[in-house]
Parts: structure tokens; sequence; C-alpha cells
């Protein structure tokens, strides 16, 4: 093991133009995965606000018994798709609709009579957000005696479906290209390596060291270029993020386990480069 | 030792590299391997530390048979053989000390032992001075020494020495051949290829010739051979 930390090292020091220019390469094929990931990041969160607008309204009818409006909120509140359900009442509904719609002010304090009905607000749990539940939690507030009608806005909550399905495709796609695309770029880095050094391979073959014991320092350094290249490309994406939040716009940066994980997979790559590229030098030589 | 039956091999574009070649070194036994470039010297050096299979017949080196040899099994036949090039095969970025001690390294050989068992060969071939010298500051016969070193420090019961002469001067030349003729005196075999006619008639040693790729003289056999029909 110390024989294999030696060697791995050395080969930093022996070619540290070639070992920059690796983990660089590295560095920047996991910038521009860290780039997209930002974005997906970023997008998941602006969904994830769109979402918890979700909700369905009832409106109850005028003089709807107070008893059995508090014994309905309970039974909601157990449905398992129910985050929260709110009453308001009229008096409620007019203080905040004289708040909201400041245009109309005027005529909200001319009249004579309460125009607004009592509601009750449905909030639904993350994962219930799409239009089957709202639906079906739609369907079972209307068999409530007191409710006059139940909105949920079904054009929006389908687009909203179909903005989740599409995030998510184009996600997975684009993200897995890019991945790709790094991994093709990160082996072939770590291959260059494994090339310069084929003669002091084919001399350690003749000496009589095994496979494994040629295989791993290539194994090790690719490992250390590519947690090296992970963490240089989070220093990248996070200096990124910077300059958005400065000049562009508000906007989230990874979590430490997503970093960790973007870093994780760069030793990995490094590693499975290495892996391929010795293996296949080593059946060559 | 080295036991090759009826071995032929041949070469991955057709034809035939070797063509029915049988011989046999003995433990302790030095033997030369003459014949022109292509003649198949060097194809006989790959059977024997297994780089190269025969296509048929049988190649026996050490106690292993390199006709049924599992990959994994390779590295450890040739920690058993010594082996020295023409062109050295040093790495260059490191020190004689270095070149050689990497022999016992690869083979998990424990570290404090290291340093002494190197020093004992450097000073076997006569560089002690020069452990720490670089191969690029060292002369092409000084070169081959640390080579020569490299390949006794595992003390193999054989030393394959492919043309190990072939880029020095004939001074270096003479040096390296005592070398190897003092290693073999202290019971090591060498089998040692090379075309260097001079060289091979100042000593009273085994010659193996071969001639597009067929064995065409063994002095062991045909002087046995002789003696036998002589009145």
């Amino acid at each position: 093991m110390n024989l294999t930390f030696r060697e791995a090292m050395l080969t930093f020091k022996r070619a540290p133009l070639l070992s920059v220019l690796s983990v660089t390469t590295i560095a920047f094929s996991l910038f521009v995965l860290g780039l997209f990931g930002l974005v997906v990041v970023n997008l998941q969160d602006a969904l994830h606000n769109v979402e918890e607008r979700v909700e369905v309204v009832a409106y109850l009818l005028p003089g709807a018994p107070i008893e059995a409006t508090a014994q309905a909120l309970k039974d909601i509140e157990a449905f398992p798709e129910v985050q929260s359900a709110t009453y308001v009442s009229e008096d409620d509904a007019l203080v905040r609709a004289r708040a909201e719609l400041v245009e109309l002010r005027d005529v909200m304090q001319e009249l004579e009579r309460n125009p607004l009905p009592a509601s009750i607000e449905v909030k639904l749990k993350p994962g219930f957000r799409d239009t089957d539940h709202v639906s079906a939690v739609a369907e079972r507030l209307r068999g409530f005696g007191f409710v006059d009608d139940v909105r949920f806005g079904r054009d929006w909550v389908e687009k909203l479906d179909r903005l989740r399905g599409l995030a998510a495709a184009v996600g997975i796609v684009v993200g897995a290209a890019f991945a790709v695309v790094a991994i093709i770029i990160i082996g072939t880095t770590i291959r260059m390596a494994v090339l310069q050094r084929s003669r002091e391979i084919a001399i350690m073959r003749l000496v009589g060291a095994t496979d494994g014991f040629i295989r791993r320092p290539f194994l090790l350094q690719g490992a250390i270029k590519g947690l090296l290249g992970g963490a240089v490309a989070i220093g990248l994406s996070f200096a990124a993020y910077l300059l958005i939040n400065r000049y562009l716009l508000q906007s989230a940066f990874f979590t430490q386990e997503q970093a960790a994980a973007i870093v994780v997979f760069g030793a990995l790559i490094g590693l499975l480069g290495s892996a391929t590229s010795v293996g296949r030098h080593l059946k060559r030589v | 030792m080295i036991k090759f039956t009826n071995v032929f091999k041949a070469f991955p574009k057709g034809g035939l590299a070797l063509k029915d070649v049988s011989f046999h070194v003995a433990k302790g036994e030095f033997a030369f391997l003459t014949g022109h470039s292509g003649a198949g010297k060097s194809t006989v050096m790959k059977l024997i530390y297994a780089e190269e299979r025969p296509t048929s017949g049988d190649v026996r080196v050490s106690g292993y048979n390199v006709n049924e040899m599992r990959p994994r099994e390779v590295p450890l036949l040739r920690r058993r053989l010594g082996i020295v090039f023409q062109d050295f095969r040093l790495l260059e970025d490191r020190t004689s000390e270095e070149n050689v001690a990497f022999a016992l390294e690869v083979t998990g050989a424990r570290s404090s032992t290291i340093p002494a068992r190197v020093m004992r060969v450097l000073t076997q071939v006569g560089l002690a001075a020069k452990a720490q010298a670089y191969p690029r500051e060292l002369s092409g016969g000084e070169q081959q020494r640390v080579a020569i070193a490299r390949a006794l420090v595992n003390e193999p019961t054989v030393l394959l020495a492919d043309e190990p002469t072939g880029n020095l001067d004939e001074r270096a030349t003479r040096g390296v051949f005592q070398l190897l003729r003092d290693i073999n005196a202290s019971g090591t075999a060498v089998v040692m290829a090379t075309h260097d006619l001079d060289l091979v008639r100042q000593a009273p040693y085994r010659v193996i010739e071969l001639q597009e790729g067929a064995l065409v003289y063994d002095s062991a056999v045909d002087e046995a051979r002789d003696q036998a029909a002589a009145p």
C-alpha cells in the first residue's frame, strides 16, 4: 500500500504538466456537468415553489352550520393527500380581498353587504399535487352538502404536470449526455497518463510484477486526479453561482450532499478510466 | 532447467519463427544462442520468459510449463529469471540503486532487506560507487551492469541475456561478458543470445545456432556425436 501510494505520487512529481492537464480536464468536464446540475437544481426549486401553490378551494353555501363545517374540516384533514385545510370565513375573505385587490378598494369600502362566500382552502402534500390527485380531492369535497362549488385551476395543474415530466426527461437525457462526454474525456486523459508510462509498465512486467501490482498505483492516481478535478469543479461552480447571484438572478447552490456526490463521481470516473485503460494496456503489452 | 521439445512458433501474419526446435539447458550451464538477426533468437528468449507461447511443442522453464501456464503464473516464473536486453531497459528517472530496488519491490520483498541486497549486487557488478547516478550519467557498459544487477537481485536460477553487448564498444563488451562468466561460475545458468562470433570463440561454452527458425547446430549434441564417431 505504501509502495502503491509512493508510485502514484511519483507520477505527479515526474509528469507535473500532464498531471495538471489531467486534473484541469477533469475539472472542466465536471464543471460543465456541474453547471447543468445547477440549472436542474434551480429548476426543481422553482417547480417546487409553484407546486406549493397548488390548492383546492371549496366555496361554502351561505349559512353553512358552524359545527358541520368544523367537523368537515377535521375529516378533510384526515384525507391521505391533504397537508392542511383552512377555514376562511366571509369576513376573512373580505379583509383579504381588500388587502389584495387594491384597485377595487373603493368599491369594497362602499359595499353594504359582504358578497364573498366562506371557503375551505385545502393544501395537498408533496407528491399529490398532480391532476389526478387534485381532481379526486375536489370530487370528494363536492360531496359535502354545504359546499357550493370547488375550484382548483385544472388547466394550470395539468400544465404543471407536463412541465414536470418535461423537466425530468430533459434532465435525464442532457445530464446523461454530459456525463458520457465527461467520462470519455476523462478516460482519454487518464489513458494518456498510462501510455506515457508504457515503457515502465513493460519493464515492471519483465521483472515479475503482477498485473495487480502494476494496476494499483494507476487506479489510486486516477482516483486522486478525479477527486481533485471534482473539487476544482465544485469551486468553479460556486464561483459561477456567486456571479449569477450577483448579476443575474437569485439562485440556489448544491446541498453539501450533492456537492460531495459530484466529487465522488469525479473520483469514480478517474478510477474507472484508469482501470479500463490500464486493463487494455496490460492485455496488449 | 530449460527444455524445448519440438517447438514450433508461427508468426501472427503467417510463416514460422521457429521450426521444430529442441534443446535442453542444464542447471548452471552457459549456452550461447547464435544466428543472424531474424534467425529466431529473440523468439526463443520470449518463449523462455513466457512473453510468447509456442504454437506447438513443449517449453518447460524452471518447473513451469509455458504452454499451459495461467497468465497469473507468468510473473512468478519471471521472478526466477533474470533478463537483460541490448537496450538495457532502465527507468530513466530513477538512480541505479532505485532501478535495482524496483525489481525487488515489485515482487513484494520486505522493504527492510532491500537496501542491503541492492548494494550487494551493485558491488558484485562493480558499480557500488555509482549507486546514486541516473542512467543518463552512466556509460553504456555501466548501464548494462545496472541492468545485470537488476536481473541478479532476485537471485535467479537462469540469467537470460538478449544481445547484451550489442550496443557496447569492445572494451565494455569484454567487461560485461566477463561479468556474465563470473555470474555463471557462481552457479547461475546463463543463456546469452549474440551474433558476436569473436565472443563465442573466446569461451569454451556450448553453442546453439539457429538459422531461419531451425536449430542447425548444437555443440553439446554434435560434439558428443563426433566423439562417438571417432575411432
